[in-house]
């Protein structure tokens, strides 16, 4: 199964994502790694958290516009290189990354990147068809989430 | 023409007439409706007095807030078991105002609504699918009378439900929609996204009847473009009667006046004083045959212009322009007016952005900046910015092309916009002129 992200709409304003982050914290929400996309006015934040469904649900009940995505978590060697060798698999399957990040800890002494694509299934596909290890929903938030 | 007598009446034989209605419509509101007796007697008038045309300025003007306050049938001018119909409006900033209908009104109704589509060049042979809402709004049932009265297929859809509406425009053979402008971009913008497959022009859909709400040329021509069709206005209101007050005819250059039913002055919104001919004002309405409920100079707010011409569709009723919006909320930016309706019709246009959005105007040196804040719900969300700068592009570029202002559009979070009890600032002018 693929990895969830959870994302939320945020104004560019002091206080706006400390009000997220506040929802997720009273309801014992882990964030395990995140990024956010700026612009002038507003942000989106990206989340990858250890219960992205109970996540949503609580933040849309607080009004916090946001929504969930697959997306692919990605094991890649920790050298120089080894994500150049994995964008060029995605390049050569003329596949668009929509955006990417990393975890902040490695995982069995690799790094874990998360990608966004339109189509993640494809990209999946064209990864594991090259060797490379799909880190799954399972691995990163654990059992019965 | 659907009435060639009443229709291309001589101006002058039409005058006669509307002088002679205008006698009794007066009388009887005066007669039957205390609140009128008492309205009169204070501006010192009575129908005796009524003589020419222009012993209409000595009228008091009805307006919106007395309709209110003799909720729910306080202005009726008969008694309730003459009525067969009711309609009402929201009521969102106070008391509805309800309005009835005798037999004989329904009827008027009917056919002012099919005058106003054999004007669209709708004929008895067309399949008319209606899209607007059925109920205590007028335009529903309004349109419903009039396609039946008028003899063509009528389809009752009532509005929303898009997949619907295109599976029965296509299995019916629709071959006119009659529905908001602002639905219909709606409707075009489900067939782009949802629908790639589906041919607009594999239907028989060819006109489309709008109204409810104002709606510029540029939108007509977007609609027309989209909808591969012939986009026309129908005006009215409810508390005239309906749609069908007023209709477009094939040079859609103006709204032809159904004169025989209801009498029309412009006037200046802030004096009240009668302009002449040609002047752009507040539009006020005097219902020459309505039994139920007779409105007597009824200020609708709603700011147009007034010309005769000799039109080529051969009717030689008033013309009104296409109703740029009202005269209690108009702002003008660079020069361009504005009315917050424009506003809201655009964004209904998008999915998703209604209801909640708030517009601030302010002052830049010497320019008017205009900001459009649009909440951002799940609908519309996307966790990728592309998608999110895609959409407030998409609605700068209505802004532009139907309305002639270039406005920064800035998406919110839900909830910031203030409300006031519950219901949205839609307006805010920082501007110190």
């Amino acid at each position: 199964m693929n990895v969830t992200q959870l994302s939320a709409f945020v104004t560019n304003k002091p206080g706006h994502l400390q009000r997220v982050l506040k929802v997720l914290a009273d309801e014992n929400i882990n964030i395990i790694t995140l990024t956010i996309a700026e612009t002038v006015d507003f942000g989106i934040l990206r989340m990858i958290v250890n219960d992205p469904d109970k996540g949503y649900r609580v933040l849309k009940e607080q009004n916090i516009t946001s929504s969930i995505t697959d997306v692919l978590a990605l094991e890649i060697d920790d050298t120089p290189g080894s994500l150049f060798n994995a964008l060029d698999v995605f390049a050569q399957m003329n596949l668009n990354i929509e955006y990417m990040y990393a975890f902040t800890e490695k995982r069995d002494g690799k790094a874990v990147m998360i990608f966004r694509f339109e189509d993640v299934e494809t990209a999946k596909k064209a990864l594991i068809d090259k060797g490379y290890n799909i880190v799954r929903k399972i691995d990163i938030i654990g059992e019965n989430k | 023409m659907f009435n060639r007598e009443m229709e291309s009446m001589p101006v002058n034989k039409m005058k006669e007439l509307q002088l002679e209605r205008l006698k009794w419509s007066v009388k009887h509101a005066y007669d039957n409706v205390p609140f009128y007796k008492k309205k009169f007697e204070a501006a010192g008038f009575h129908p005796d007095q009524f003589k020419s045309l222009d012993d209409m300025r000595r009228i008091p003007f009805l307006t919106k807030q007395d309709m209110r306050d003799s909720y729910p049938y306080g202005l009726f001018a008969v008694p309730l078991n003459k009525v067969v119909r009711v309609h009402a409006s929201s009521g969102t900033t106070g008391n509805a105002t309800v309005v009835g209908y005798t037999k004989n009104d329904v009827n008027v109704f009917a056919e002012v609504v099919a005058r106003s589509l054999v004007s669209f060049g709708v004929s008895e042979n067309d399949i008319i699918q209606i899209a607007f809402g059925y109920g205590l709004f007028t335009g529903g049932l309004g349109l419903h009378y009039g396609s039946e009265k008028l003899g063509a297929l009528t389809v009752p859809m009532s509005g929303g439900n898009t997949p619907r509406q295109l599976m029965l425009m296509k299995d019916f053979g629709t071959s006119v929609l009659c529905s908001t402008p602002s639905y219909a971009l709606n409707i075009a913008d489900f067939i782009e996204k949802n629908m790639p497959d589906f041919k607009i022009e594999s239907t028989k859909l060819r006109v489309g009847v709008f109204g409810a709400e104002p709606w510029t040329e540029g939108m007509r021509t977007e609609i027309e473009r989209r909808l591969k069709i012939e986009a026309y206005d129908i005006y009215g209101l409810s508390e005239v009667i309906g749609p069908g007050v007023s209709a477009e005819c094939s040079e859609k250059n103006g709204l032809h006046v159904f004169e025989d039913h209801f009498y029309v002055e412009i006037i200046n919104p802030d004096t009240g004083e009668v302009l002449p001919e040609g002047e752009k004002g507040e539009i006020v309405y005097t219902s020459l045959t309505k039994e139920a409920f007779p409105g007597i100079r009824y200020r609708s707010r709603d700011i147009t212009r007034l010309h005769h011409e000799n039109c080529k569709c051969g009717r030689t009723l008033v013309k009104m322009d296409k109703v740029s919006g009202r005269s209690d909320d108009m702002l003008i930016i660079r020069g361009v007016n504005v009315f917050p309706s424009q506003i809201e019709s655009v964004l209904m246009g998008f999915e998703g952005t209604e209801p909640h959005y708030q517009i601030v105007v302010d002052r830049k040196g010497s320019l008017d900046d205009i900001e459009v804040m649009v909440e951002v719900n799940e609908k519309v969300f996307s966790d990728e910015i592309k998608v999110m700068n895609n959409l407030s592009k998409n609605i700068a570029d209505r802004f532009r092309s139907s309305l002639g202002i270039s406005a920064k559009i800035t998406l919110v979070e839900p909830q910031t916009i203030p409300r006031s009890e519950g219901k949205a600032v839609r307006v805010v002018d920082r501007r110190k002129i």
